[in-house]
């Protein structure tokens, strides 16, 4: 079985829906790690939940990232065959870290804004859209204040180069553009992944997606490629 | 002892949301003639270290931590 470890900052509040996402609804192992924890080499794929470490004080992520748990994290995601997803606060932890490249500012209308979205699937050749087709249009909630992806000319230049964007904001029918941009970022950019392709952020919670009684089961592709691409490896 | 204070502002060219708001807050109190507004953050340090290595140090804290330089400028001033 894979083993996933959800990391459990001061202040995350989707560690538990990820943990009942990941060993409930996809049926592998899972357990949580505190932020103090340095051992984490036994897992196969690390979560970064959602929620407010820290209070998402000075900005979103950037107490976090000194967490005893994210020098392992740096370390964990160098290993071959090591997989980092970070979801929401977990992807603006990944960016304070410099595991992904670019910046999240406030959302473009200042609202937290808490709905469901639709997303693109910009690149399904991926370790965590594999189950995807490409341009397949997902619905997945989200539910931020800071989401705005930022980066400057030449970061999105190479992200677009290197094929690094999983998921773009669009509306029911693939259509992307700034009617369709959730909340102001950079490209409609909601995911990107490292040029390895083993750490991944979205803002969107596809741990909320899961069953139709939530509203979708959308989020249950995004698991089931991690899940198929760790696998392999097994 | 020394007191350090420090200005993190947004780049120029990064979209401020915060400033805007203001700025056509402003504008419709009837303050036409004001062209931007930008929003920042103010952080106050008072250190036991008012040495040569004080403003190293100061720096070193901004890019680790008070400003993320992907979106991010700061400047100090040392009393």
């Amino acid at each position: 079985m894979v083993k996933f470890g959800v990391v459990v900052f001061p202040g995350s509040n989707c560690d538990k829906d990820c943990l009942w996402a990941v060993k409930d609804m996809t049926g592998e192992k899972a357990d949580f790690i505190w932020h103090e924890s340095k051992d984490i080499m036994k897992y196969d794929v690390i979560i970064l939940p959602g929620g407010f470490s820290y209070g998402d004080y000075l900005r979103s992520g950037a107490i976090a990232r000194f967490s005893k748990v994210m020098d392992s994290v740096q370390e964990f995601a160098l290993k071959k065959n090591k997989m980092v997803v970070g979801i929401c606060n977990g992807f603006q932890i990944l960016l304070e870290a410099g595991l992904l490249p670019g910046a999240m500012l406030m959302n473009k209308n200042l609202k937290f804004i808490s709905k469901y979205i639709y997303l693109s699937v910009e690149n399904n050749k991926t370790a965590f859209t594999s189950k995807c087709k490409k341009g397949q249009i997902l619905r997945i909630p989200i539910a931020h204040g800071e989401g705005n992806y930022f980066c400057d000319d030449k970061t999105l230049n190479s992200l677009i180069k290197n094929d690094q964007i999983v998921f773009r904001y669009c509306d029911e029918h693939g259509k992307i553009n700034d009617e369709t941009n959730a909340n102001g970022s950079l490209y409609n950019i909601a995911g990107i992944m490292n040029i390895k392709g083993n750490v991944m952020g979205m803002m969107p919670h596809p741990e909320r997606a899961m069953t139709s009684k939530l509203g979708s089961v959308d989020g249950n592709l995004v698991f089931q490629s991690i899940v198929t691409h760790v696998k392999k490896y097994l | 002892m020394a007191k350090v204070k420090i200005y993190v502002t947004l780049k120029d060219g990064v979209l401020d949301p915060q400033g805007k708001t203001v700025q056509f807050a402003l504008a419709k109190m009837g303050y036409k003639d004001i062209d931007s507004v930008k929003m920042g953050k103010y952080i106050e340090i008072e250190t036991k270290n008012d040495g040569k290595e004080l403003k190293k140090q100061i720096d070193e804290i901004c890019d680790k931590l008070l400003a993320n330089p992907n979106i991010e400028k700061y400047n100090f001033t040392i009393e």
